[in-house]
């Protein structure tokens, strides 16, 4: 069930890596590669011992600004990683302008993946571990329809994240990723439907896009994610 | 709309209204006396009464200067999209309608839902500017003149509204942080107008034209405006940043992400100088 995914979403897929590796990054890339096939085998023996159980290793994201930016690391991680697979092999029909689009948000999301593990520097979680089984890569609509979830749930995120923030830095910070969430929304269901950029199930009859607290994020996001993930500690004001 | 959608509504934007308000009862009876179903028109009274209630707290005048702010730059585009799908011959029918439709009943609503807001605080809404949409400051021959008759120049314009809309309400979030609820609603209108510039610029990358420059994506790349007018600069400008909290984006942890991906991958935002120096031609 976990996705091989994650091992390339550390190490950067083929294309992504450019710069030379050097030979301690090569070796803490190997460390993180290997600690994810234990991560898989253990949760492979967990699935048949109780398929709906989770593996125990657990992140706290902790408290405070930190926890929030722990958060949004966890989802764009979350992100970074779909996209990855997306990209790895197209789905099929894929049109020249998809490919441009999904391989552009793929690089935003890597982006924002990276500055926040950077920002966060050793209060960073580490790296989570993904099951995207619920997804047919090979087809149009559930490639779409997954990224078109993802977007939305990301914009929901940060709208409901900004005001458990204490810092107006960070604050300005979520804020100029979440309309570059909106942005790639708005694209991906402007390629499922197009016109439906901001449609009546996410924007209502005053003009407002969706918040939501962590909580409800991360319960639409849990089927995705394998690592268990402690949100208890972070602010809920 | 009716009265419980207007609750849900309300709910959405701040789900402790109910305590303040000593629950969702009483909420839904003070409501409820004024009957069960409003008329748009009666609204912004309605919520603003019972806003009243819920925020007794006197909000700071920085708050309401910020809301205002907003309302002014909403007041702009509500009448830029209502002029234009006014204006006989300029939207094609079909696609391009529809979602000029969506935009501008979205600018419509953020009208609506702002005056409320600031009077629900207690403040006093600002009027409605008049507006010379040829960016001639009055005298209507300016250098968009043409606007509702060229829909390559009416979406070249619409582009630059929804983008500096979305840079003056960035620059405008730390100034909320101290009202949970009105931050969080003016970030739920930020990600609208985010939505609105990447259709639009979506419009424009299937739509070449002399005024289309290069390919309009539905994200910024660097400070390119795609736009064939030096006179939109200025809502671009600092849109190429690479360095975030510090951090350089190119290159970052050896991933291949090029100046384009880090400038694309964040918005930036617009002082409020900045911003009405934009709008000021287009402000009588």
């Amino acid at each position: 069930m976990t996705d091989n995914s994650t091992s390339q979403n550390l190490a950067g897929p083929a294309g992504i890596e450019k710069s030379p590796v050097s030979r301690r990054k090569f070796f803490s890339y190997a460390g993180l590669s290997a600690a994810t096939l234990m991560g898989a085998a253990s949760c492979k023996k967990f699935d048949i011992e109780n398929p709906f159980e989770k593996p125990k290793e657990a992140v706290d994201l902790g408290s405070g600004d930190f926890g929030i930016l722990n958060y949004a690391y966890a989802l764009e991680q979350l992100e970074a990683a779909f996209y990855i697979k997306v990209g790895a092999s197209f789905y099929d029909g894929a049109t020249a302008k998809e490919k441009m689009y999904l391989s552009d948000v793929q690089r935003h999301e890597i982006a924002h993946r990276e500055f926040f593990k950077n920002a966060l520097g050793s209060k960073a979680i580490g790296a989570l571990k993904f099951d995207f089984s619920s997804i047919d890569f090979k087809s149009r609509a559930s490639v779409l329809g997954t990224a078109k979830a993802f977007e939305d749930l990301g914009v929901s995120a940060y709208n409901g994240a900004g005001e458990l923030l204490e810092s107006a830095t960070y604050l300005l910070l979520a804020g100029k990723i979440v309309s570059v969430e909106a942005r790639h929304a708005a694209a991906i269901r402007d390629l499922i439907k197009y016109g439906d950029f901001a449609g009546d199930d996410v924007v209502n009859a005053m003009g407002l896009d969706v918040a939501r607290t962590p909580p409800q994020v991360l319960a639409i996001a849990d089927k995705y994610i394998v690592t268990k993930i402690n949100a208890s500690n972070l602010p809920t004001s | 709309m009716n009265l419980h959608n207007v609750i849900d509504q309300i709910e959405k934007v701040d789900p402790e209204v109910y305590e303040r308000l000593n629950g969702r009862r009483a909420a839904m009876k003070s409501l409820a006396n004024l009957g069960g179903k409003f008329a748009l028109a009666t609204v912004p009274l309605a919520l603003g009464s019972l806003l009243k209630k819920a925020y007794s707290q006197t909000p700071s005048a920085q708050i309401l200067d910020v809301l205002n702010f907003a309302l002014t730059l909403e007041y702009l585009e509500a009448e830029f999209y209502n002029k234009g799908l006014a204006a006989s011959g300029l939207i094609p029918a079909g696609d391009d309608r529809m979602a000029f439709e969506v935009i501008a009943k979205h600018e419509n609503a953020h009208v609506v839902f702002l005056i409320a807001t600031i009077k629900a605080l207690g403040g006093e809404p600002v009027k409605k500017p008049t507006f010379d949409f040829t960016a001639g400051n009055g005298s209507n021959a300016g250098p968009f003149a043409g606007v509702f008759s060229n829909y390559d120049l009416y979406l070249a314009v619409s582009q630059t509204f929804e983008d500096t809309g979305v840079r003056a309400y960035k620059g405008q979030a730390g100034f909320l942080i101290s009202s949970n609820a009105v931050l969080r609603a003016a970030l739920q209108i930020h990600s609208v107008e985010a939505r609105h510039a990447a259709h639009v610029r979506e419009i424009r990358y299937r739509r070449p034209s002399a005024l289309v420059v290069g390919m309009p994506l539905p994200w910024i790349t660097l400070n390119n405006s795609n736009i064939a007018s030096p006179l939109v600069q200025p809502s671009y400008n600092g849109e190429e940043i690479t360095m975030q909290a510090g951090i350089q984006i190119v290159g970052i942890n050896g991933f291949e992400i090029t100046k384009e991906d880090a400038s694309e991958a964040f918005d930036e935002p617009l002082t409020k100088a900045q911003v009405l120096a934009i709008v000021d031609p287009f402000i009588v």
